[in-house]
């Protein structure tokens, strides 16, 4: 078997926070990311979902390496990134790219798009001045972009154009693996979907892995291939992408796909739906246990004890991981 | 006599760019205990609806007009201080992000007893324990204590709860939530609508739900009014609307929505190009450039919303031509 092209093992991020000692140390530490472990095979994409605060984005940017991890591996064909310099890193930035939520606040507002094209070819050295004029026209029309537009700066875009200029840069050095952090949330259905199909549609062009950080279930469902679900700093299940939607078997799964609001009033108004108790636990002090047990509608009716005393570990049986006692 | 009754309500701000006429003529009405979906995308002109209704608009850059009829009254003529007698009295609203719609400095006590002692002459003792019998009411855990905290100390879901029993404590005829749950996770929203659902229920509360998501409508309003460019494009119960949308831009809206049951081998249908700018709008009909059916008129002359054959539907595209008349059975 050959090798996933990234794989993470174990991967924690914690931040410290609150007062600090003395010596300045932290005396808290909030676990944005505690012990997150998946892989992803080349051209597959991976949708990570759960709820603000839950890890995701702060995952996704431990991958990248713009946040040190604090302990646990990232392996890219097999070689470990979170180890490396910066001067390391540059060869794997070309390889692994990201898409970022906020058009507006990601793109330099001072560069034509020209300019902003232009900083990844030179930094990867590919080609001279004449053959990156005209790659970086051939990006435009990739993702569906005017090249007659190459002088125009960011301010002169509509959010979903700004969000294809982003999509555009990261596809300037070939990327394996684009990491996309809420790259439609910003935007407008009619526009979302535009956008949604170009990642769809680019991914089949390019050969891409996506890792695909998002919270609307129904946009996961339309690009991803497996399926992450994070709780808390923890992946609660993983599986492929008809396993989630068709037998969702951790409770947390079930109750947030039962939440998504269906754009059918027939279906709205019949479906039960599991309304879930009170509100996310603060990672600042998660509770013991299964981190979903003060919230979870099963956990009380089998093995409560386990559940509140016992961190269930994410174990993997056929093509699915799960991290429940009830299982 | 409808609850809420509106005529030709128009705002247009003056600004560097020229006229941005952010709502073009609406009318609507509003029957008492009614939900009222209004959907579309941003700057569509949802939002400054529900502000002009409550004569919130600022002036300048900008001036409405038309006429705002509610419970027998024409609160559009009504002067500053005696609108500030029906605000968060008879109607009352709730913003998008309770952080920066709460005052940071206050206590929630502080912050829910001001309303009643305002428009109800409660003392403030009894205006703090009807604050506390509202705050249980949204299914608050301790609600005396609650109202001795800040905003800061509550999570969104909370501060969500806490901006509904402020804006129903005078028990208002009409709500005006605008975007109430966008803020929120999914797990979050589905509890603070069942909760408006229940509220509603209880004390025969009329609701305008100003949202761009179309689960959210399909499953609280009663009935759903589409805007785009500043106007309304159809309005119709939300089961035959959802069903068999007549305009354009609405079965365009409506197929863009991904859903957790349509076919993922196909690609998501989208609407081609942007919403128009405002400050130069299109002759015509403002969906024209984008519209997949456009003829030659419609960049002529713009439509109005029309009775469209169907009962309490209407539609402002002239290409709908009424199919069958199955749906208007009941």
């Amino acid at each position: 078997m050959t090798r996933p092209l990234l794989e993470v093992q174990n991967l924690a991020k914690h931040f410290p926070v609150g007062p600090r000692t003395f010596l300045g140390n932290a005396q808290q530490h909030l676990h944005a990311v505690d012990g997150v472990s998946f892989n992803i095979e080349r051209g597959v994409s991976l949708g990570l979902v759960g709820e603000s605060g839950c890890g995701k984005s702060t995952c996704a940017r431990t991958i990248v390496g713009l946040h040190p991890a604090t302990s646990g591996s990232v392996r890219y064909e097999g070689v470990e990134l979170t180890t490396l310099s910066r001067r390391g890193w540059l060869p794997y930035r070309r390889k692994i790219q990201m898409i970022f939520q906020d058009p507006y606040a990601s793109l330099d507002p001072r560069q034509t798009v020209a300019q902003i094209l232009d900083e990844p070819l030179k930094l990867f050295g590919l080609g001279r001045p004449r053959e990156r004029r005209l790659r970086i026209l051939s990006l435009l029309e990739a993702v569906g972009l005017n090249p007659r537009h190459v002088q125009r700066y960011p301010h002169e875009f509509s959010g979903g154009q700004r969000q294809r200029i982003g999509i555009a840069r990261a596809l300037a050095g070939e990327p394996d693996l684009i990491v996309c952090d809420e790259p439609v949330s910003a935007l407008d259905v009619s526009i979302q979907a535009q956008i949604v199909n170009l990642l769809a549609e680019l991914r089949e062009r390019f050969d891409l892995a996506y890792l695909f950080i998002a919270h609307d279930l129904a946009v996961v469902r339309h690009l991803c291939d497996r399926i992450a679900v994070m709780y808390l700093g923890r992946l609660v299940e993983e599986a492929p992408r008809e396993e989630i939607f068709k037998n969702p078997s951790h409770p947390y799964t079930k109750a947030l796909l039962s939440a998504v609001p269906y754009p059918d009033p027939e279906i709205e108004r019949t479906r039960e739906r599991i309304v879930l108790r009170g509100d996310v636990p603060s990672p600042l002090n998660p509770p013991s246990g299964c981190p979903f047990h003060p919230r979870c509608h099963q956990a009380q009716e089998v093995s409560g004890d386990r559940c509140k005393h016992l961190v269930p570990e994410l174990l993997q049986k056929g093509d699915r991981s799960l991290a429940c006692h009830l299982d | 006599m409808p609850l809420l009754s509106v005529k030709n309500l128009a705002v247009r701000f003056e600004t560097h760019h020229g006229t941005v006429r952010a709502v073009d003529g609406i009318s609507f009405d509003m029957e008492e205990g009614e939900t009222l979906g209004l959907v579309g995308e941003s700057g569509s002109g949802k939002s400054v609806t529900n502000l002009a209704l409550l004569g919130l608009i600022p002036s300048p850059p900008g001036v409405m007009s038309g006429q705002v009829h509610f419970d027998g009254q024409e609160i559009s003529a009504l002067s500053e201080p005696e609108l500030r007698k029906v605000r968060g009295n008879r109607i009352s609203m709730i913003f998008q992000d309770p952080m920066t719609s709460l005052n940071p400095l206050l206590t929630i006590g502080r912050q829910m007893t001001e309303v009643l002692e305002l428009h109800k002459g409660k003392s403030h003792s009894e205006a703090l324990r009807l604050a506390a019998v509202g705050l249980g009411e949204v299914g608050l855990s301790e609600p005396e204590s609650r109202l001795a905290q800040y905003p800061h100390e509550l999570s969104g879901g909370m501060r969500q709860r806490v901006m509904i029993a402020m804006g129903l404590l005078c028990e208002p005829r009409l709500l005006l939530a605008d975007e109430p749950t966008t803020a929120l996770d999914v797990t979050i929203q589905a509890q603070i609508l069942e909760l408006m659902a229940e509220v509603q229920r209880r004390h025969g509360t009329a609701i305008i739900l100003v949202t761009h998501d179309l689960g959210v409508v399909a499953g609280t309003a009663d009935r759903v009014a589409v805007m785009y460019a500043g106007r309304i494009v159809e309005e119709g119960p939300t089961h035959q609307l959802f069903k068999n949308p007549h305009h354009p831009y609405t079965q365009g809206l409506l197929s863009s929505v991904p859903r957790l049951d349509s076919d993922t081998s196909q690609k998501l249908s989208s609407i081609p190009g942007t919403p128009p700018d405002l400050a130069e709008m299109p002759p015509g009909c403002a969906f024209a450039p984008r519209c997949p059916n456009v003829q030659a008129e419609c960049k002529s002359e713009r439509p109005e919303l029309l009775p469209s054959g169907v009962p309490g539907r209407s539609n402002a595209c002239p290409l709908y031509a009424p199919a069958d008349s199955a749906e208007a059975r009941p």
